[in-house]
C-alpha cells in the first residue's frame, strides 16, 4: 500500500497541471491537503504560483524569523476587488496564499538573508529552498477563514494543521554565523489573533492593502506597479487615477530616496505592530496605538507609561523616551526573544536586528524629554 | 472553477485512511488535541480535562463563545507550562459566555489566564501559580480579565505573579470573591474598572494586598469599587515588580492601596500586619510620572473614598521607601508607628468649595480610632498632618454589583 501511495504522490508531484483553483464561498469542509487548493504548480524542479493567481509583495513586510514569503491572490473568474484606502473589498471566494520558506545553499544549509530569490518566470527552485508552511486566507460568506498548512520534509505536500506546528531551523547568515530558530507555525486561533484587526469584526487580510501594495513588482512580463497591474488585469476597481493620492509605506530594507527615517520606522511599526495596536485591535488594552492614523504623541507611546506590560516593561518607565532608545520599553520588547516579553507576541523566535536598528535610530533622533 | 475537487478529496481520504493516519494519531499529543478542541469548539461545548499533570510548550487560545473548560480540580488537573517556547500567556480567551473551572495553570512564561473583551465570564476554582515562589522572572498576571463585562471570579487561588495575582483591567461589573491571592506583588488589583465588588477574599504575603487603581491613556476610567469582608494581612513582601508597571510604586507592607480611582468603599475588612500602612490613598503624582505622561482628560486624584468599619491590626512600624521611613522616625520616633491610613495629600484645587472638597468627592474616614496621616506630597512633605477633623465624614453606600451568575452561585 505504501509503495502505491508513494507512486501516487510522485505522480502528483510530477503533474504539470494542478487541479483548478478551489472556489469555496461557503462550507467548512476545508481541504486537508494544500494541493487541493490548486494555487501552486510544480515543473522541472520549480514550484510556482498558477498563472491565474497574482503574485505580490509588500513595501515593508512583517518580520517572521527571516522566512521568505511567496504571496498570491486569486479571485474567481471575472471577479475583482474594490479599492479602499484602508482596506480592499475582496470578492467572495478570494484565496490569498502565503508560502513561508528559507533559501538553501548548494550544501543544503538554510540561509538568513532578505534577498528576493524568486525567479519571475519559474518561481522557486525546490532544490534551493526549504518550504515550511503555506497559509491560506479564504473569503467566505461569513467572513475570512485562516488555514495553516505545514509542508512535509520532501516538499511534496502540505497538510492542514489546525493546531499549528513547531520546527527547529538552523540559519546561516552572510558572516557565517548560525542562528537557531524555533519556527512556530501558528494555530488557526493565532492566525486570527493577528488577522482580527478589529475586535469582533472577524478576520481581514493584513498585507494586501493599498499602502503595502503600492510598489513595483517584477512580473514574468517585467516590472510594474502592483496596483496598476491588478487594475490592468481586471482585478482591482476604483484605483485613483493618480497614484500620488494612494498611500505607500517605506520600502524595506532600502527606503526610496524620498523616504525619511520617521516614515521607515512608522512603516515598520505599521507592518509589525498595528494589526494589534490600533484603536479596536487586541493591543488596544495597552493604550498604545501604532497604526498609521495615530499621530506621534502619548498614544503612539511618547512618554507613555506602560499599563500591563509586567516584566515586559524591562524596568523602563515609558514606551518611547525621545532620544533614549535604551530607556524605551518599545526597544526592550523588540530586542527580546523571550515569549513573555517580546513584541510582537507571535511570529518570531529571534530578534530582527535590522528592524531594531531602524527603530533605535529613529528614537535616538527624536527631540524632547519626558 | 468548481465547487469541490472530488477526485482529490477522495484521494486525500484514501491517503489518510491507509498511510498517514496512524502516524498522525501518534503525534497528536495532549497539547495539539486540546488546542484543536478549542479551535473546533461550538457554542455549548464543554471541554473536560481529566485529572493529571500536562506539560505544554505553547499557549492555548479560545475564540468561540459559549464554551466551558472544566478540569477535575485545581489540584488535580494541572497544565504546566514550564519551559514554554511560545505565546505570551497560558490560555488566551477572546470570547463571551465563557466558564473555566477546577483547573490549574502553573509556570506560564507570561500571564496565566487572560480573557480579553468578552461578556459573562466565570472563572471558578482556578489556580494560577509560579511554583518557584515569588520572582521577578515569573509571568505578570495570574487571573487576568481585561475589557470584560459581567465577570465572576470565585474561589480562585493566585500565587507568585510578578505583577498581580488577580488583575481585573478596564472591565465593567465584576465580582471577585472567596479567593486567595498570595505572594504576588499585588494580590488583587482592580484597575480602570467600573463596578467591582471584592469580598470574602484572603490577600496575604503580597507586596500590596488589594489595589484599586486608575491608569491614564486608557479608554475608560474606573470608579465604584467595594472592598469588604476580606482578610488582608501581612502583605510585606519586598516589591519584585518591574519599573514602569503600576505596581512598582507600591511600598512593601501595604494592605489596601487606592490610586487615582474614584468612588471606592472599603469596609468590614480585617486588615493588619502591614509594615507601611493598612490603607494607602494616593494620586497618580505619587507614582513618579509627570503631566507629559497623561492625556489631558485623565483625573489623577482619588475622590469619593470611604473607609469605614474595618478592623485594623498593627501596622506602620517599618515603612518601605526612604521618605516614608524618615517621616515615620521624625514624626513618631524609632519605636512609633504610622497611622493606619496614609494619604499623599494631592487634591484637585479646581473643584474646592470654600477650601474643601465637595461632599461627594471627599475622602471620608469613619473607622473608630483609626487615624490618617496626610504626608503633604504636593509640598514635598512640608506640612505633614494627622488632623482628622476634615475627614470625619460618611458617604452613601455604593451599590452592589449585580451578576446573574454570582447570585445563583453557579454558571448561567
Amino acid at each position: 500500500m505504501r509503495r502505491l501511495l508513494l507512486g501516487v504522490l510522485l505522480l502528483l508531484a510530477g503533474c504539470e497541471q494542478p487541479p483548478a483553483p478551489l472556489y469555496m464561498p461557503d462550507g467548512d469542509n476545508y481541504p486537508e491537503k494544500l494541493s487541493e487548493w490548486g494555487m501552486l504548480q510544480r515543473a522541472d524542479g520549480f514550484i510556482a504560483l498558477i498563472t491565474e493567481a497574482l503574485p505580490y509583495d509588500l513595501n515593508t513586510p512583517l518580520f517572521t524569523d527571516y522566512a521568505h514569503k511567496l504571496r498570491s491572490v486569486w479571485m474567481p473568474v471575472g471577479a475583482s476587488a474594490h479599492y479602499g484606502e484602508a482596506h480592499f473589498d475582496y470578492p467572495l471566494g478570494t484565496v490569498l496564499s502565503k508560502t513561508f520558506y528559507y533559501p538553501k545553499d548548494a550544501q543544503g544549509r538554510l540561509l538568513l538573508n532578505e534577498q528576493d530569490d524568486r525567479d519571475p518566470q519559474r518561481g522557486l527552485e525546490l532544490a534551493r529552498v526549504q518550504l515550511i508552511e503555506t497559509r491560506i486566507l479564504l473569503k467566505q460568506q461569513h467572513g475570512w477563514v485562516a488555514l495553516p498548512y505545514v509542508w512535509d520534509e520532501q516538499q511534496l505536500e502540505a497538510s492542514l494543521e489546525w493546531a499549528g506546528a513547531s520546527r527547529d531551523v538552523r540559519l546561516l547568515d552572510a558572516q557565517g554565523q548560525t542562528q537557531l530558530v524555533t519556527y512556530q507555525v501558528p494555530d488557526a486561533n493565532q492566525c486570527a489573533g493577528c488577522h482580527e484587526e478589529r475586535a469582533g469584526q472577524g478576520l481581514n487580510p493584513l498585507g494586501p492593502k493599498a499602502r503595502h501594495l503600492n510598489k513595483d513588482f517584477t512580473y514574468a512580463e517585467g516590472a510594474h506597479n502592483q496596483l496598476q497591474h491588478w487594475q490592468q488585469q481586471g482585478r482591482l476597481q476604483g484605483l485613483p487615477a493618480d497614484l500620488q493620492g494612494v498611500p505607500h509605506n517605506a520600502l524595506w530594507p532600502a527606503p526610496r530616496p524620498t523616504e525619511s527615517l520617521e516614515q521607515q520606522a512608522r512603516s515598520y511599526l505599521d507592518a509589525n505592530c498595528s494589526h494589534c495596536h490600533n484603536p479596536t485591535g487586541p493591543g488596544r488594552t495597552s493604550g498604545l496605538l501604532l497604526d498609521p492614523a495615530t499621530t506621534i504623541g502619548i498614544r503612539y507611546g511618547l512618554c507613555k507609561q506602560p499599563v500591563a506590560a509586567g516584566k515586559g516593561s524591562g524596568d523602563r518607565r515609558v514606551d518611547i523616551h525621545p532620544g533614549q532608545p535604551d530607556k524605551s520599553v518599545l526597544m526592550f520588547r523588540v530586542e527580546s526573544a523571550d515569549p513573555s516579553v517580546m513584541m510582537p507576541e507571535l511570529g518570531r523566535s529571534i530578534v530582527h536586528t535590522e528592524g531594531v536598528e531602524v527603530l533605535h535610530r529613529w528614537i535616538t533622533s527624536l527631540a524632547g524629554d519626558c | 472553477m468548481r465547487l469541490a475537487p472530488l477526485s482529490l478529496l477522495a484521494l486525500s481520504v484514501l491517503l489518510a485512511a491507509c498511510g498517514e493516519e496512524p502516524a498522525s494519531v501518534a503525534n497528536l499529543d495532549f497539547q495539539k488535541d486540546l488546542q484543536t478542541q478549542l479551535i473546533k469548539a461550538k457554542p455549548g461545548s464543554v471541554i473536560e480535562i481529566p485529572a493529571g499533570t500536562y506539560q505544554l510548550d505553547r499557549s492555548l487560545s479560545l475564540k468561540v463563545s459559549g464554551v466551558t473548560i472544566r478540569g477535575a480540580g485545581m489540584d488535580e488537573t494541572i497544565l504546566s507550562f514550564k519551559g514554554q517556547k511560545s505565546g505570551a500567556e497560558g490560555l488566551l480567551v477572546d470570547a463571551s459566555d465563557f466558564t473555566i473551572e477546577d483547573i490549574a495553570f502553573e509556570d506560564t512564561k507570561g500571564d496565566s489566564l487572560k480573557v480579553v473583551g468578552g461578556k459573562n465570564i466565570i472563572i471558578r476554582r482556578v489556580r494560577t501559580e509560579w511554583t518557584n515562589g515569588p520572582a521577578s522572572e515569573n509571568g505578570a498576571y495570574g487571573i487576568y480579565p481585561v475589557q470584560t463585562e459581567n465577570t465572576l471570579i470565585d474561589g480562585v487561588v493566585a500565587i507568585g505573579a510578578s505583577d498581580a495575582g488577580i488583575y481585573v483591567g478596564q472591565s465593567r461589573n465584576v465580582v471577585v470573591r472567596n479567593s486567595r491571592a498570595e505572594r504576588n506583588v499585588a494580590g488583587i488589583e482592580i484597575e480602570n474598572t467600573i463596578g467591582a465588588d471584592v469580598y470574602d477574599n484572603i490577600a496575604t504575603g503580597n507586596t500590596g494586598g488589594v489595589l484599586v487603581f486608575n491608569m491614564p491613556n486608557l479608554p475608560q476610567a474606573g470608579r465604584v469599587t467595594r472592598v469588604f469582608r476580606n482578610r488582608i494581612e501581612g502583605n510585606n513582601h519586598p516589591n519584585f515588580g518591574h519599573k514602569g508597571t503600576p505596581v512598582a510604586s507600591v511600598p512593601a507592607g501595604s494592605g489596601v492601596v487606592i490610586n487615582s480611582n474614584d468612588e471606592v468603599e472599603v469596609f468590614d475588612n480585617d486588615i493588619g500586619e502591614h509594615k507601611t500602612a493598612n490603607v494607602i490613598i494616593s494620586s497618580y503624582f505619587s507614582t513618579g510620572y509627570t503631566d507629559l505622561s497623561t492625556a489631558e482628560n485623565f483625573d489623577p486624584y482619588p475622590e469619593g473614598i470611604h473607609i469605614h468599619g474595618n478592623r485594623f491590626g498593627p501596622a506602620g512600624d517599618s515603612p518601605d521607601h526612604l521618605e516614608l521611613k524618615a517621616l515615620k522616625i521624625s514624626q513618631f520616633g524609632m519605636s512609633g508607628r504610622l497611622p493606619d491610613i496614609l494619604w499623599d495629600g494631592y487634591i484637585n484645587l479646581d473643584i474646592l468649595v470654600d477650601g474643601k472638597l465637595p461632599a461627594d468627592r471627599a475622602i471620608c474616614i469613619n473607622n473608630g480610632e483609626a487615624g490618617m496621616i496626610n504626608v503633604d506630597g504636593p509640598n514635598n512633605y512640608q506640612n505633614i498632618s494627622t488632623e482628622m477633623a476634615d475627614y470625619r465624614c460618611s458617604l452613601p453606600p455604593l451599590p452592589a454589583v449585580k451578576l446573574a451568575s454570582a447570585e445563583a452561585g453557579q454558571g448561567a
